[in-house]
């Protein structure tokens, strides 16, 4: 054997490295490809890319085994005439085929009724460009998967602050003292922030995570507070409550940077009732807040305006307007809200003892009071005071599904964010801190259509497909109130559905209600497993039939770059390139990679060939868009504007001459211009020479306080960031939330619910956070099932993408059910027996895992471990179908009929976020007899056309090449 | 003499696995490659690691830790695995530490796995011989590797840079402050191997909060026409 050492790894071949950026979650770090004679070799993070400095997760590390997966589809496939849907049994087509039966039938809907198409896409990074070509279509039938993951973090972070977590800001626990993280994937936000908690640990901060489980990150937390899933909103109202209690807030932020001081009407025979008083009409309407609120002068004792010079204001208090109006500042109302939400209230509910909330208030007040950092940062806020220091109160949050997948979610995301205003935490550092394109206006100012003409044949539609509901004017429906969406988003079932409802569009197209579809187009989405609710009854609908014999969902097409449990399903399947194959944008007109101090972009370009016939998705809808003739996509005489996806990116702008683009980067003819510029034709390589990224780093005067900063804001405004340079004051009250309530009062002239929504929009849309239990638990006997279940995704595999991958697959080959073992015990489980699971919906067969890191009343799984046989290109005894199961079987994707109708989603009343850790379970043995195999099973999938069908007993893997079944040493 | 070694801090390694699939992605492309995989796409997948993470539970509810352990060849400074090789093919280098396999010299007999009281030899069973960390021996000299990219490749990818790699032999190293300034322990040290390989223990930090800096003069309760939390009340709900 040669000596180690005698020849650099790189003469082994032809070496090359290439800089592009990794898909292998959604995190999206920096990687470095070492090709072998054109075949990968190694993947390592890029050293010099802001998000990962260097590091790579086991996902990014195991890239190698993705691209070379045997699941990868590589031809496009047509459902075999007279063969069911369903069976798996397609022929291989062309291209050209493809291009031609997809311009003919989507052409004539679109000259019809644009809205029986639908574009819905999962985790795929590229919105802004799906989102465009539904718009372009003029569907309103569009949503990628927020709905079904995070939206309530999203919008009620957004709502109350003007910006939320992972890719829009984070806690600064570069400079925090204490950090506070309550349900927390382990994945959201992957290696930034396993980067920032290491950090952060050896600077010797303190750690507490709160979580029913204690995996991952809280397996390192310095104290682990266990708490009853669904119930984090009582732990934040309660910890309020003891912050007003001892006086441990912020005042003076409060004061200037909420709306915690403005003063409530409390006329209850006015309209106006609940909203903040007003002084003067605004000159300018527009999506901010104007100016033109009341505060309750301390000195002079008298109402004054807002930010009036040298006053200081009352937060606390009744108060008379000389007509007599009674009113309350914001914040007497929030104290009068959480009165009653004692530590004590709390610990019946969350099962944490009372004197550990009111120990975590105090930790948190007297750091956030006590250890103040002060930078010696001048900048001045929008009422042009000038400050001298920015200042800090280092106590960090973080939070994600575990608090969003709840039908409370909403609300408390709204207590959680109110918490963190209250000790003056917000961009602030140490606390939570934005990234560009946020802080935006509360609510931003994207809007849908708001009624059924916003949709016209052969039209644009006249709005955004997804948007930020203002006040009911805003809502997508008709005349009677009804919705114009296929998801119902954007109605009143739902009014601040941003991020729309994907879990519900095969049910609602299926049933006709609102109406049916023609084609549904599913992007890279999992729908008939993980990524549904209900996942058997799901996968009937997708292939039942008519009277008829047409089938419910005429035509449903399917792109993505793996044989999955949904392609078996389709009528179409378009064959998708992988991450190392393609260009692709990480942009500011989406979900881009921004750091604290600045905006951040990157792209990705190919390292290697596509695979067989594989297409950038990128492509196709670029293809679509050119043959369809959408006006973005074409010039005034019908030709095609856009070579290819790489030209449209360098070339689109959002208006003619706008000089915003997809990237933000080197803009301008010779890329001397950035977020706002003329096309660029050397902007790709621009990227390319810079390690595939863009980083503008702000002046540090514009790196805090952004909600107020003036330097910052005329610096948004300019680049087009914003629309407007106006404060974006906090709303602890919130009157977006009291307009909807209003007007389901009958309070107010606006658009009224239909009569069965009243009482659900008036109990949920309160302008104050408050508690209700999950909506699941309030129509379900919680005696008979008395357990939570909840999954919990794992560091080394992202959703269900990874179980085709051979190296990490080995990590996760199957999931368990992990109960408390005392749990089990009163239950009769031992530990690693075959087990049920059981919920109102349905149950499930599994293997039981005793665990003492696990709260005695949940129960839980990795999520997306279990795969439906022959799925994923894997053998049908694979463990993943054999022994791994999927919890989605016991979760409904609709409520039981209740007082405010029948059909509603199982989701947050105001947002329609899936309210996946609602659901109530029972447990007990499997049965001697019982076959000692997962349930409920279903057909194996055939592999499709163009999928390598062997599957050689073992391989070794070197550098692109496969030693294996003969057993031979390579 | 210089002793390459890992030292793993357990206080921020949260389990990622990181380190099990960057080693296997350097590895089996290179020079101690290749690391096969039997029924890589079917049931029960299991193939040749260098490098592994154990995660256990300790304590009871609610008091539990979960603890994850990575482990791979410790590179013990007094090898049990080098004498027991019949052929020769195991051994530790004498410029480094580094304990490696030839694997032209090795017959497959499992002495040195018996041998190994940690369990982290692996037989390739495609190959039939023996495998095992070679701490990235192909790349921490590699000229052609930037400098600072001349680690193992767990380390490098190693997200909370829970592992450090250097030479436990001089004391001014950072693996030696390391072990010195944070309690660093070797594993097993009752089987004499001496291991290189160091991990670093857990600590908690913990705030503590004084009774008087729940009522300070500064509360903002004053600006209130309110009525201040009173003392016994506040007290009371606040000693612990």
């Amino acid at each position: 054997m040669e000596l180690p050492g005698t020849r650099p790894d790189q003469d082994l071949g032809r070496h090359e490295v290439k800089t592009t950026t990794c898909y292998m979650c959604a995190c999206r770090c920096g990687i470095r490809v070492h090709l072998r004679d054109g075949e990968v070799r190694f993947i390592e993070g890029n050293p010099d890319h802001p998000l990962n400095r260097g590091v790579l997760c086991a996902k990014g590390s195991s890239g190698i085994m993705k691209q070379y997966s045997p699941a990868r589809l590589t031809r496009p496939l047509r459902r075999k005439a007279g063969a069911e849907r369903g069976a798996g049994e397609f022929e291989t087509i062309s291209w050209d085929t493809v291009f031609d039966l997809l311009a003919e039938r989507l052409g004539r809907i679109r000259a019809s009724d644009p809205k029986k198409f639908a574009l819905f896409t999962g985790r795929d990074q590229m919105q802004a460009l799906t989102g465009l070509f539904a718009r372009q279509f003029g569907t309103p039938n569009y949503a990628a998967h927020g709905g079904f993951c995070s939206v309530n973090m999203a919008a009620g972070m957004i709502y109350t602050i003007g910006g939320s977590f992972w890719e829009f800001g984070g806690p600064d626990l570069d400079r925090a003292k204490l950090f506070v993280m309550i349900g927390t994937a382990e994945d959201h936000h992957s290696n930034p922030l396993k980067i920032a908690i290491s950090q952060f640990k050896r600077n010797g901060g303190k750690f507490i995570s709160i979580n029913p489980v204690r995996t991952g990150y809280s397996a390192i937390a310095d104290e682990w507070v266990p708490i009853r899933p669904g119930t984090d909103g009582a732990l934040f109202l309660a910890l309020i409550h003891e912050l007003i209690r001892l006086g441990l807030y912020d005042r003076d932020f409060l004061t200037q940077y909420s709306n915690a001081a403005e003063l409530v009407n409390l006329d209850e025979g006015s309209s106006e009732y609940g909203m903040f008083v007003r002084f003067e009409v605004p000159p300018e309407e527009g999506c901010f807040d104007p100016q033109n609120k009341l505060w309750w002068d301390r000195e002079l004792n008298r109402p004054v305006g807002t930010h009036t010079p040298g006053v200081e204001p009352r937060l606390l208090g009744e108060f008379h307007l000389a007509d007599d109006t009674p009113v309350k500042p914001a914040f007497q109302l929030l104290k009068e809200r959480v009165e009653a939400y004692t530590p004590e209230w709390a610990a019946g509910i969350t099962g944490i003892p009372a004197e550990t909330i009111r120990r975590l208030a105090h930790e948190m007040g007297i750091t956030a009071r006590d250890r103040k950092i002060e930078l010696p940062i001048a900048w001045t806020d929008v009422w042009d005071n000038e400050h001298r220091t920015v200042v800090g109160n280092p106590v960090a949050f973080h939070a994600m599904r575990g608090l969003a997948a709840h039908s409370n979610g909403f609300q408390t995301i709204r207590a959680m964010s109110i918490l963190m205003t209250l000790l003056g935490t917000i961009d602030r550092p140490g606390g939570f801190r934005h990234k560009a394109p946020f802080p935006r206006p509360i609510p931003p100012c994207a809007k849908t259509p708001n009624g059924p003409e916003g949709v016209r044949p052969d039209m644009p539609l006249d709005g955004m497909p997804l948007g930020w509901p203002a006040d009911p004017d805003d809502l997508f429906v008709d005349a009677a109130g009804e919705p114009v969406r296929i998801d119902k988003g954007f109605s009143w079932e739902y009014p601040l559905s941003a991020h729309g409802l994907m879990h519900n569009v095969i049910t609602n197209a299926w049933r006709g209600d609102p109406y049916r579809l023609d084609t549904l187009l599913i992007f890279m989405a999992n729908m008939a497993w993980n990524s549904t609710m209900n996942t058997a009854e799901v996968r009937r609908m997708l292939a039942d039939k008519d009277e008829d014999g047409e089938y419910r969902i005429p035509f449903l097409v399917v792109a993505d770059a793996f044989h999955s449990e949904m392609t078996a399903f389709a009528d179409l399947v378009l064959p998708d390139t992988t991450y190392l194959e393609r260009h692709d944008v990480m942009s500011m007109l989406d979900r881009p990679i921004s750091e604290f101090d600045g905006p951040v972009d990157s792209v990705r370009i190919p390292v290697v060939e596509p695979t067989g016939e594989c297409k950038p998705f990128q492509e196709v809808l670029i293809e679509l868009g050119s043959r369809l003739k959408f006006p973005a996509f074409v010039d005034k005489q019908g030709k095609r504007k856009f070579r290819d996806y790489p030209d449209f990116i360098v070339n689109y702008e959002t208006a003619p001459g706008s000089g915003i683009g997809f990237l933000s980067g080197w803009r301008g003819r010779g890329g001397e211009k950035f977020l706002r510029g003329e096309p660029n034709p050397r902007q790709w390589e621009m990227y390319a020479r810079n390690g595939g990224y863009y980083h503008h780093e702000l002046p540090r005067s514009y790196q805090y306080m952004r909600n107020w900063n003036k330097g910052y804001l005329t610096w948004a405004r300019a680049h087009g960031l914003t629309r407007y340079a106006e404060p974006i004051n906090i709303h602890v009250y919130s009157e977006v939330l009291q307009k909807f309530r209003l007007a389901a009062q009958g309070r107010t002239d606006t658009r009224q619910p239909p009569d069965r929504l009243r009482k659900r929009v008036e109990t949920y849309c309160d302008p104050l956070p408050f508690y209700h239990e999950p909506l699941e638990s309030q129509l379900t006997d919680t005696r008979r099932y008395p357990l939570n279940a909840v999954t919990q995704r794992p560091m080394a595999m992202y959703h269900s993408w990874d179980s085709q991958n051979a190296w990490l697959r080995q990590i996760h080959a199957h999931n368990h059910l992990y109960i408390h073992p005392k749990t089990a015990a009163a239950a009769g489980i031992a530990d690693g027996a075959w087990m049920w699971v059981e919920s109102r919906w349905g149950r499930v067969r599994c293997l039981a895992c005793h665990s003492e890191s696990t709260e005695p009343g949940t129960v839980w799984t990795w999520n997306a471990i279990g795969k439906a046989k022959g799925a994923w290109g894997l053998a049908p005894d694979a463990n993943e179908s054999s022994k791994g199961f999927l919890l989605n079987h016991l979760i409904s994707e609709e409520l039981p009929p209740h007082d405010a109708g029948e059909h509603l989603s199982n989701s947050d009343p105001i947002t329609g976020q899936a309210a996946w850790y609602d659901v109530r379970v029972r447990v007990y043995p499997a049965g001697p007899d019982e076959p000692a195999e997962s349930f409920p099973q279903f057909a194996a999938m055939k592999p499709a056309p163009g999928m390598t069908t062997a599957r050689p007993k073992w391989f070794a893997y070197v550098a692109g090449k496969f030693a294996g079944a003969s057993g031979k040493e390579p | 003499m210089t002793q390459l070694a890992l030292v793993i801090d357990l206080n921020v390694c949260v389990g990622c696995h990181a380190c099990v699939t960057s080693c296997k992605q350097w590895n089996t492309s290179g020079w101690a490659g290749p690391m096969a995989d039997f029924n890589p796409y079917g049931a029960d997948p299991t193939g040749t690691f260098f490098n592994r993470v154990q995660t256990f539970e300790v304590g009871e509810f609610p008091h539990t830790q979960t603890v994850h352990f990575p482990k791979s060849c410790l590179h013990c400074e007094d090898p049990p695995c080098v004498p027991v090789c019949p052929t020769g093919a195991s051994y530790k280098r004498k410029e480094d530490g580094i304990v490696l396999v030839d694997y032209d010299k090795c017959i497959g007999c499992k002495y040195c796995s018996w041998a190994c009281p940690y369990g982290v030899r692996e037989l390739d069973e495609a190959q039939k011989v023996m495998k095992k960390c070679t701490l990235c021996v192909d790349r921490i000299y590699d000229q052609t590797i930037p400098e600072d990219r001349r680690k193992p490749a767990c380390v490098i990818a190693c997200p909370t840079s829970a592992r450090l790699f250097g030479d436990v032999h001089d004391p001014d190293s950072e693996v030696s402050v390391a072990i010195r300034e944070a309690g660093g322990y070797a594993l097993m040290p009752e089987w004499g191997t001496r291991p290189a390989n160091h991990y670093l223990p857990r600590r908690r930090t913990a705030i503590r909060i004084h009774p008087d800096e729940l009522v300070r003069a500064d509360n903002p309760l004053t600006k209130e026409d309110v009525a201040l939390p009173s003392a016994d009340n506040t007290l009371e709900d606040a000693i612990m």
